[in-house]
């Protein structure tokens, strides 16, 4: 039989899909073992066990000084964060994507500018964001949005405007206005795209979270991994990276089910 | 002034003609069928009816209304493919061909005026045969069944001339022929005036009235471009495409008006 035509079955998958992430577990256990044979106290490789137990101090222990509980802190922090950046993108992306796709006015006023925003590289701005919004929340949530934004209302816009002609001439012989076709033709179809543009779009969102935390703050996951790099902190900063993993993951599972839910008709997501 | 009126239609992309000198009348409650071969430009004729596009030059007036800016209620469309809304369920799409016309700043209806259309639209449904479907999704119908739902939902907008752009030609031959049943049926109840884009002579000449043909009268080839479309055939389909039988009779009642029993009834 040719090779694909093979097709694993269903147990024969999940262990194929368990596979690498096993292999990378040994690998690091068997790299950290021999580093530690060499230098009990090495700072690089720490052991498993070890990087447990931090991870579960980290979760459930009061910092000494402060007397928060750091994981929830930068967890919270971090969330709120993301979850603003990303809430105001995707209003953003919506509202400017669907006039842009659907009004050749607005089109041709606005489509080339938004083109070379996105074009601007977001951490190149960073330091004006920080002179310009201080160095609060406002300009981590800022560099998210610039981020972002410009890719969202891109693809809205590029979605909006392949909304078939033949159903845009249908609501119009049905006496619909611009506003009526705009909210229950276009808007609609729209919607389901959005939350695919968002999961993709949440990739670079951490990254940006990241960056920014990792230059002014004093509080969220990507100031805690920068601020334990200074002492080889290992142990902290895979948790915390395992961590971050998880939260994008699950992200994109509720968005995935959203879809899922919410939009019936439109097939299932990808 | 017929009802649907065309005069001296120019319409080119470009510096390409498209259609030339197109003059058509047309009468409340006929049915044209259009015609012709790929790229004679049936179906920018048929933009031209919607007023989706503007002519070059030439007027079309519907109902003795000022020409067309853009597409209105006068006209009904039902496309090949992309006629219902995707996200809305079947009656939802027939509920939103009320809603739209109506529409306030808030495009939708609400309680017992939505209700009302929901009565209206679920009526329709049983008699377009598609009530056991009513909550389900477009993607979920047929082919067959999303265009008779493209044609009730047309109608639902009460239009004054209805459109076909191919509306069957995404079909296979079974469901083509029941459609054609359907829309005969609608058509007898409605007495609607139709336009139809087809590549299906057949169905052109037994569902029209008249069959329109589209072709280049002048061609050039060198050029094959250089010269437009026009109507080069207007034919009487009507009574089985044979309007001679029709005419004969009426002149063998008009030479012998003393055999009353050979009279063959005109229809």
């Amino acid at each position: 039989m040719r090779w694909i035509n093979r097709r694993p079955g269903r147990l024969a998958a999940v262990a194929l899909a368990a596979l690498p992430f096993v292999l990378a577990l040994i690998a690091y256990a068997v790299a950290s073992d021999l580093r530690r044979a060499e230098n009990p106290a090495d700072k690089l490789l720490p052991a498993p066990a070890r990087i447990l137990e931090t991870a579960v101090n980290l979760a459930t222990v009061p910092d000494r000084r402060s007397g928060d509980i750091l994981l929830w802190l930068d967890t919270a922090a971090s969330l709120t964060r993301l979850a603003e950046g990303a809430a105001i993108s995707a209003g953003l992306g919506l509202g400017f994507g669907l006039l842009i796709g659907l009004l050749p006015g607005v089109r041709a006023g606005a489509a080339p500018f938004v083109s070379v925003i996105s074009l601007i590289p977001p951490l190149a701005i960073l330091p004006i964001l920080f002179i310009v919004f201080g160095l609060g929340e406002l300009s981590k949530v800022a560099l998210i949005v610039i981020g972002i934004a410009p890719v969202l209302i891109r693809d809205i816009a590029q979605r909006t405007a392949e909304i078939p002609e033949e159903m845009l001439v249908k609501a119009q012989t049905l006496g619909a206005s611009t506003w009526t076709i705009l909210t229950r033709v276009a808007l609609p179809q729209v919607l389901p795209r959005l939350i695919g543009a968002l999961r993709l779009a949440l990739g670079p969102a951490w990254l940006f979270l990241i960056a920014a935390e990792a230059i002014a703050s004093t509080e969220g996951l990507g100031y805690r991994i920068f601020l334990v790099r200074r002492y080889f902190a290992m142990d902290v900063i895979i948790p915390y990276v395992v961590w971050i993993t998880l939260l994008a993951f699950l992200m994109d599972l509720g968005l995935r089910s959203l879809h899922r839910r919410a939009f019936p008709w439109s097939g299932p997501a990808t | 002034m017929s009802f649907v009126s065309v005069r001296d239609i120019f319409q080119s992309y470009g510096p390409r003609p498209i259609l030339e000198r197109v003059s058509l009348d047309v009468e409340e409650g006929e049915f044209v069928s259009i015609v012709g071969a790929s790229g004679c430009g049936k179906s920018t004729f048929l933009r031209l009816l919607l007023a989706q596009e503007r002519p070059t030059r030439g007027t079309i007036s519907i109902a003795g209304a000022p020409p067309a800016q853009e597409p209105d209620r006068d006209r009904g469309v039902v496309f090949q493919r992309y006629s219902v809304f995707p996200h809305m369920t079947v009656r939802g799409n027939l509920i939103a061909a009320e809603e739209f016309g109506g529409a306030g700043v808030i495009p939708r209806f609400f309680g017992a005026r939505r209700r009302e259309a929901a009565a209206r639209a679920d009526e329709v449904l049983g008699r377009v045969g598609l009530a056991h479907v009513a909550d389900q999704y477009p993607a979920a119908l047929s082919g067959g069944m999303q265009q008779r739902l493209a044609i009730a939902q047309a109608l639902a907008g009460r239009p004054r001339v209805l459109l076909l752009d191919e509306p069957f030609g995404a079909l296979d031959p079974g469901t083509r022929l029941s459609m054609h049943v359907f829309l005969q049926e609608l058509r007898a109840e409605t007495g609607m005036t139709v336009f139809m884009v087809s590549h299906d002579l057949e169905e052109a000449f037994k569902l029209g009235d008249r069959v329109l043909v589209f072709d280049k009268p002048r061609w050039d080839p060198i050029e094959p471009e250089a010269y437009g479309a026009t109507i080069t055939y207007d034919f009487d389909a009507r009574n089985g495409g044979v309007p001679f039988q029709a005419a004969a009779a009426a002149a063998r009642a008009l030479h012998e008006p003393q055999r009353e029993d050979d009279h063959v009834p005109a229809s």
